[in-house]
């Protein structure tokens, strides 16, 4: 009976994926009435979105912000990717924000922005991301939109299951996606069931600028970890992470990571980790990683190497960690409101595990274990289930929630949505995704209080196909935002995406848009090298260094003819816009410059560093269109042979200096 | 109540220092882009905006068509009105302590004098910043002048300048109230 039901489901799925497939695009793909859905997205001009929805950009590295329910890129924020258009990671204040213990990556893959809580609720505080892979969470602060904190996560390869914060941010989780040998060693890869380890990473100051700190890694047996989410309400205290590849394969993983009929979900009770720590049973190991700060009050990035990790190891550490047995590879554990259920979308099945937390607690206490891995005791399956789902779909990903009672699931392989209740487990409505999905995202549906009771829900899908007018071998990965304030979910609109939308969290456009900086004041610019008005401007040589303490306002910069400057000289345009008004930033850009432009915001000062090669008179300008003369707002700088013995002078109209 | 004449005079000379918590003109400056507008505020011993950089930000649009920079430093009145405005104030007690009618009215129309005296010279500023234009200008509209008004509104190229006593003035339109109905009194009383 079970067999013929799921084949019948396939088959639904399938005849849906063909019906699409014919809609040659124009077709509204399953929406709604195209007026009625219209309406429900439509933005007047000059009137704002209920929400901001925040996309990770995958493979770009960086984060996008979208406006719900219009759909409309409100901001791309640079984090783990040089951006050129911002000068970030090109210019001398962000440059150490990408400094690793690698050295300088200018690139990253970033997954899975997660918002600051306060008691289990998004405070609006900070948004918080990922970069897979070299292993690092970055802080972006959402009263300036810009990131302004990165932490390196050492002993981990590839940093996916993060940054999950705890109740209220007492912590950022991250588990390594790749085992390896922990330390790093040189061992034969076949050495992988004996030498490879798993991280869990606990990292403090969520809510203290500047106060990022790894607080203390677990050791876990080398399987691959997927994805966290932490407990809240009643499993405050507990974070939880899904691992496939209990195999241990270290080659052909697509098969050989996918023998076994379960995996496990990792409990590990951090407030026992706590104790642990307080008694001082911990190994102190000498991992270096990097902390980086970006100060508003400087308007400068700081890189600092941090030594040594507390690590604690689960056979000395007896009611550490817990294993959970799951179906099939699970790759999203998601935490029901309540704090109650937890979730594991068993990604290469058709049905979805609940676990119960209280359950959990029982077989703990009852020492139901089947099993223990390297100290980890793994707990009776039928101890902790509590319900399954039962076909679902196909490849469930990731669950998020509703205040009503509902579990939204992502099936990737069947390409839908599916609502279930949290009561029955069983599925009430499905709608198909276009396609491919992957996460979801209720706004505050990962929280303890989806806004709204959960009104929208947003697909990313890993496949456009024929959506969207096609762009050559490239296509836009895609968001689709549903209805699901009624009973039947309800497809609303459909818009491509930045890069990779791996996850997004949204939260009510009032808990942010009143807090934003409008532009930096300058009597509380503390940067090494500003100039606050124009008489402070002043060029001076320090040997081959060449330090230009400039400012720029509509429309002209300070100064704007300069001359002395040698071939082989390295040239620092430190640049101080003077501007005390919202949105009026001006660019500098330097003709030859081999980095990139400054974008400087009011009350900034940033800095460009510019070695010319070649004799002549170089112009420079801004780049960002500011005024009436805004075509004006340029100037010269003179570039002389080696040799010479052309006068340092610079100049504004009738104001010339030198040396 | 006898005393009460008296009360009221001197409690509306004293009213005049409330010039120096409020504002006493205010003129916006509205345009498409500037939403919420600009805001100029003229208090008797300073110059302000709604935002610490609103006078720099109305210099940086003046400078377009060639009108001066509004820097407080060089307007002498900014320094010498609180001085009138404290002498008006102590005056007034003095005059009130000495409880005569005609000093009080005496009182009165000097300060309608200085009122409009006071006016006169705002509007002259006012006239000298806009028509008194560089030659040098980026921008220039030949037979434009960008002189707001002094009460109301009116276009300016693309702004709307709109212009009109703040807060501040009301203290010294109480006080010039309280004058006369206190020597109204005073005079009702020296009859019986």
């Amino acid at each position: 009976m079970r067999s013929t039901t799921f084949i019948f489901a396939l088959l639904i799925t399938a005849s849906l994926f063909i019906y699409s497939g014919c809609g040659n695009g124009n077709s509204t793909g399953g929406a709604m009435s195209h007026s009625s859905a219209a309406e429900k997205v439509y933005v007047a001009p000059g009137e704002y979105d209920q929400y901001y929805e925040f996309f990770s950009g995958g493979f770009s590295g960086q984060v996008t912000v979208h406006g719900l329910p219009s759909g409309r890129l409100l901001k791309t924020i640079p984090v783990f990717s040089v951006d050129g258009e911002k000068g970030y990671g090109f210019n001398e204040e962000t440059k150490p924000m990408l400094m690793t213990t690698y050295g300088f990556v200018p690139w990253d893959d970033s997954h899975h922005p997660k918002l600051s809580q306060t008691e289990g609720v998004h405070d609006g505080n900070f948004l918080f991301i990922n970069a897979n892979n070299t292993p690092r969470i970055a802080r972006i602060d959402l009263t300036t939109f810009e990131t302004t904190e990165i932490i390196e996560i050492p002993n981990s390869g590839g940093s996916h299951a993060s940054p999950y914060p705890t109740q209220n941010t007492e912590y950022l989780v991250a588990a390594t996606r790749f085992s390896v040998p922990i330390p790093q060693k040189d061992v034969p890869i076949d050495s992988y069931k004996e030498n490879f380890k798993g991280t869990f990473t606990f990292i403090s100051g969520g809510q203290e600028p500047g106060e990022m700190d790894i607080a203390f890694q677990i050791l876990a047996p080398g399987y691959d970890y997927d994805l966290a989410h932490c407990g809240k309400g009643v499993s405050h205290g507990w974070t939880f992470f899904t691992s496939y590849n209990v195999e241990q394969a270290n080659t052909l993983k697509e098969k050989n990571a996918s023998q076994y009929d379960k995996d496990y979900i990792a409990a590990v009770n951090w407030k026992k980790a706590e104790e642990y720590i307080a008694q001082g049973k911990f190994k102190e190991w000498p991992s270096e990683y990097y902390h980086n700060y970006y100060s508003d009050k400087t308007h400068t990035g700081t890189s600092t190497k941090m030594k040594g990790v507390k690590v604690l190891i689960p056979s000395e550490c007896p009611g550490l960690v817990y294993y959970l047995p799951t179906p099939k590879s699970p790759h999203g554990v998601d935490v029901s409101p309540t704090g109650e259920y937890i979730v594991g979308n068993g990604k290469l099945s058709a049905d979805l595990t609940v676990h119960s937390f209280e359950k959990m607690l029982a077989a703990i206490e009852a020492k139901k274990f089947d099993d223990e891995i390297d100290g980890i005791p793994v707990l009776n399956y039928d101890a902790v289930h509590v319900g399954t789902v039962e076909m679902g779909g196909l490849g469930p990903l990731h669950t998020e929630f509703d205040g009503r009672g509902h579990g939204y699931t992502s099936f990737f392989i069947s390409s839908e949505v599916v609502k279930w209740s949290l009561e029955t487990f069983e599925v009430v409505d499905r709608i198909p995704a276009y396609y491919s999905i992957g996460h979801l995202s209720i706004p505050g549906g990962g929280s303890m209080k989806p806004w709204e009771n959960g009104k929208y829900l947003i697909a990313m899908n890993k496949i456009t196909k024929d959506r969207y007018l096609p762009t050559g071998p490239e296509l836009a990965h895609s968001a689709q935002l549903y209805d699901i304030s009624g009973d039947k979910m309800e497809l609303l609109l459909d818009f491509p995406t930045m890069g990779e939308p791996h996850y997004a969290q949204g939260i009510l456009a009032s808990k942010i848009m009143d807090k934003q900086v409008k532009f930096f004041r300058l009597e509380e610019n503390e940067h090494k090298y500003k100039a606050l008005t124009e008489a402070d401007t002043k060029v001076v040589r320090k040997g081959k260094e060449v330090h230009i303490y400039g400012t720029m306002i509509r429309s002209h910069f300070a100064p704007d003819n300069i001359e002395g400057i040698k071939v082989g000289d390295k040239v620092f345009w430190h640049i101080t816009n003077l501007e005390q008004d919202w949105d009026v930033p001006h660019g500098l850009a330097v003709m030859g410059a081999n980095n990139a432009e400054l974008l400087i915001m009011p009350g900034q000062t940033e800095t460009l560093v510019w070695e010319p090669k070649a004799e002549g008179v170089y112009p420079f300008y801004c780049t960002d269109f500011c005024s009436a003369l805004h075509q004006e707002m340029q100037g010269y700088i003179r570039v002389s042979a080696e040799n010479a013995n052309t006068k340092m002078k610079w100049r504004l109209g009738d104001e010339a200096f030198g040396e | 109540m006898r005393s009460l004449p008296k009360i009221l005079f001197i409690l509306g000379s004293v009213l005049l220092l409330g010039t120096f918590l409020s504002p006493i003109w205010r003129i916006t400056l509205e345009a498409p882009q500037y939403p919420k507008g600009i805001t100029m505020y003229i208090w008797i011993n300073k110059l302000g905006g709604d935002e610490p950089g609103t006078l720099q930000n109305i210099n940086i649009l003046n400078h377009y068509v060639g009108m001066k920079m509004i820097e407080p430093e060089s307007i002498p009145e900014l320094k010498y009105f609180p001085k009138v405005i404290i002498g008006m104030a102590l005056l007034g007690v003095i005059f009130g302590l000495i409880n005569n009618k005609k000093l009080w009215i005496t009182w009165g129309i000097i300060m309608i004098i200085l009122g409009i005296l006071g006016i006169y010279d705002f509007y002259l500023w006012e006239y000298d910043y806009g028509h008194n234009l560089s030659d040098e200008a980026a921008i220039k509209v030949p037979g434009q002048a960008y002189q707001p008004p002094l009460f109301g509104s009116k276009m300016l190229l693309n702004f709307n300048a709109i212009s009109y006593p703040y807060y501040g003035s009301i203290f010294i339109g109480l006080s010039l109230i309280l004058s006369f109905v206190a020597s109204f009194l005073k005079g009702k009383q020296d009859i019986n």
